[in-house]
């Protein structure tokens, strides 16, 4: 299990939110959470220009095994989508907190922020799930 | 309680995530499912299947039990070693189970049945044994390693004592025989699988399969968890009990006609049930999907034709194809475009005939 990050913060449901030096949020979904899902096959990005609100769906990924949601851990306007994803979706597998991001937001209220799991919390929650 | 097979210590030595599969702690993968498949298409992986049940029948008229038990026939196996696929219906034409069924002589014949079903297999077999006064032993004391790959049975064949190379070197598709393993350990080897690619399942003594396994692992097969297993049987057409069929089906509706014989005056199980339903008409029918598409078909997706709606049964991304493969039940009759609903989106598929996969390589029109 590599090092969560210190700077993410956590949805329960296992997505990532990074804010960046722009103010953008990017998003992605956890290393414990690419492990229980095994090996990426897909996934459905968002539109560019879309709006996404926060706890709701906003792209899906597809193990072999399963298909799940991805909420965005805040509101707003989606700016970046991970085309990469598109042809190489184990990207996420290599590098959750990294190059495997699957979109970012342009958050419309950045208070909901204060709402997600810090690190630490988030670390220990999985923990829990383990045993 | 979670039953354990003997090699559980060393799947979790190995990293494997473990998870319950039919009350069952077994490995769905060491680390990558699709890399594991690739293993077994290109060169050699091995599965523990431990937790599928052994079941030894003795008796004089075990033969005949076995043709009133079954609906494929056993009088095709003359020869000791030689196995046998077949369903096991209720009187309703319903499949209770399917199995493989290895003759070593008329008073004895081996059964391997779905772990899953064990149960109600046992008490099944055990109902319909009295009559015949055949009696169904179970053997928990083996273990079963099934290594499959194009390289698998070389591998196997070095750990095997000299004197038994040859023979096995020989052994037929769906024949079984003795031979020593490392150590002199006594294994039973069957040129059967479940994957599409040739290689052995070997039973073997519960108390050398930790040693067996490490043997193979020294010997370059890699481990493969359940969920390869499952990709693997799916591109080979094989069909999973539980998901593909189960006691609310007849044979016709699941492929599985092949399997069937309807040899005179054989009066098993079931028989009466399948003639009246051909007769009739088989109402359903079971089909291979593409979806050339990205996206993944699934188990329970809706499947949409001209006549009607059906579903998906065993579905999944195809590592071998790179893309998602399934078998579909529809209604019968020419079934027009086809589509499958995923997740509200209906996406357009493919019919084809299957197996998807055969020794390594895509089949014809897949």
């Amino acid at each position: 299990m590599s090092e969560i990050p210190g700077d993410l913060k956590f949805l329960k449901s296992h997505e990532w939110a990074r804010v960046e030096d722009d103010g953008l949020v990017r998003v992605g979904i956890s290393d414990h959470a690419q492990g229980q899902l095994g090996d990426l096959v897909y996934v459905e990005l968002p539109e560019i220009g879309a709006s996404v609100q926060a706890g709701h769906g906003a792209a899906v990924v597809e193990s072999v095994k399963a298909a799940s949601d991805i909420y965005s851990p805040v509101s707003g306007e989606v700016v970046e989508v991970n085309e990469v994803l598109n042809d190489k979706p184990e990207t996420i597998n290599e590098d959750a907190y990294g190059d495997g991001w699957i979109f970012a937001v342009r958050a419309s209220n950045r208070d909901e922020l204060n709402d997600l799991l810090d690190a630490d919390a988030y670390a220990e929650r999985i923990e829990n799930d383990d045993h | 309680m979670t039953e354990k097979t003997v090699l559980n210590d060393t799947h979790r030595a190995l990293g494997a995530r473990m998870v319950d599969f039919g009350g069952w702690d077994m490995p769905i993968n060491y680390g990558s499912q699709i890399e594991e498949h690739h293993a077994v298409r290109r060169d050699a992986g091995m599965f523990d299947v431990s937790h599928m049940t052994v079941v030894d029948l003795h008796g004089a008229r075990t033969r005949e039990f076995l043709r009133h038990l079954l609906a494929n026939n056993v009088d095709k196996l003359k020869v000791q070693g030689k196995a046998l696929y077949s369903c096991m219906l209720n009187e309703q034409g319903g499949v209770i189970d399917d199995l493989i069924v290895y003759f070593f002589d008329e008073a004895h014949f081996r059964l391997v049945v779905n772990a899953a079903t064990r149960a109600k297999d046992l008490a099944w077999i055990e109902r319909q044994a009295k009559a015949f006064g055949v009696e169904a032993k179970e053997r928990p004391d083996f273990a079963m390693i099934a290594v499959q790959g194009p390289n698998a049975r070389a591998k196997v064949i070095g750990l095997l004592h000299e004197v038994d190379r040859p023979r096995i070197e020989k052994l037929g598709k769906f024949v079984a025989a003795a031979a020593q393993g490392p150590h002199g350990m006594p294994l039973f080897i069957a040129r059967t699988g479940y994957t599409g690619e040739d290689g052995f399942e070997i039973i073997v003594p519960a108390e050398h399969a930790v040693a067996l396994w490490n043997a193979l692992a020294a010997a370059g097969v890699a481990p493969a968890g359940l969920g390869a297993r499952d990709t693997l049987r799916l591109e080979a057409g094989m069909n999973l009990y539980g998901q593909d069929m189960d006691e609310t089906v007849l044979p016709w509706e699941a492929n599985l006609g092949w399997t069937i014989s309807l040899d005179e005056g054989r009066d098993f199980i079931g028989r009466a049930a399948l003639e009246a339903q051909k007769a009739a008409g088989v109402p359903r029918v079971m089909v291979g999907l593409v979806l050339d598409e990205k996206g993944v078909l699934r188990h329970g997706q809706k499947v949409l034709t001209a006549n009607g709606e059906g579903e998906i049964l065993s579905g999944s991304f195809a590592p071998t194809l790179n893309k998602a493969v399934a078998f579909a039940r529809i209604p019968a009759g020419e079934p027009g475009e086809v589509r499958v609903d995923i997740r509200g989106r209906e996406v357009p598929v493919r019919l084809v005939k299957y197996p998807f996969v055969r020794d390594g390589k895509a089949c014809e029109g897949i």
